[in-house]
């Protein structure tokens, strides 16, 4: 087994021409730095793109002999992945400029559309809930409930999946919901988030 | 119980590039050869 050599001594092989220093530098940085660039774009196609672009700028300049060694390897990567982060944003007029005056107030243009840590804790509650109640439901209702709303499927999906018509489906659906909301007043339990 | 969530099952993955995108960026280092002229220096892309 080949010893592990570190990153100072791959990029010098790597600009001597031995080509597969670069290859062992990628797999051992990938999924820090594609882990860095998601954590910012939150698209995994995007972060692909700039994974690629960032070294692509890695290559150039280790070829053209313009890197400085200084053992920092890894933080030079990150800071050429978060460079191009910023122009991907620029690009894209993602990020709102505050130019600040009294007629222009920020929050207008900067929308925020999750949740706050409190409503996302009573969502998840409501969600454990709900996954308990619906266990409560007969089977053939339970089945066509967790079809229609946990896996987003059309009521023609879940007739043909299951066997039974489509009237039969909406019926079960019905019912399931009717029976859900008995179940929830006969335990008065609360389920809100407003 | 993971069927409920199947539809979401990559949420969880940690986001990692590809081997296209490994294999594109060694092909591009293979074929990239700099030329530099005076203060000038030339990217060749070599098929």
């Amino acid at each position: 087994m080949e010893p592990q050599r570190d990153d100072s001594l791959l990029v010098q092989d790597y600009i001597s021409g031995e080509e597969k220093a670069l290859e062992i530098l990628i797999n051992r940085h990938n999924q820090r730095i594609s882990s860095f660039i998601y954590s910012k774009v939150l698209d995994r196609d995007v972060t692909e793109d700039i994974f690629q672009d960032t070294f692509i700028k890695v290559i150039k300049t280790l070829k053209k002999g313009n890197y400085s060694e200084e053992g920092k390897f890894l933080p030079w990567v990150m800071r050429i992945a978060h460079n191009l982060i910023i122009d991907h944003f620029r690009k894209n007029k993602r990020m709102p400029k505050f130019e600040g005056n009294d007629d222009f107030n920020i929050f207008s243009v900067i929308g925020d559309d999750k949740l706050n840590a409190e409503k996302q804790l009573i969502k998840d509650q409501i969600d454990s809930d709900l996954t308990l109640l619906i266990e409560e439901l007969p089977d053939d209702q339970k089945e066509v409930l967790l079809m229609r709303i946990y896996k987003d499927m059309s009521f023609k999906e879940i007739s043909e999946n299951t066997g039974v018509s489509i009237n039969t489906a909406l019926g079960r659906m019905r019912y399931a919901l009717i029976n859900l909301r008995k179940i929830i007043d006969r335990h008065n339990i609360v389920l809100t988030n407003s | 119980m993971e069927k409920i969530y199947s539809t979401k099952k990559n949420a969880c993955e940690i986001p990692k590039a590809g081997p296209e995108t490994i294999k594109f960026l060694l092909d591009y280092s293979r074929a990239l050869r700099i030329t530099k002229h005076r203060q000038f220096s030339f990217d060749l892309i070599l098929n």
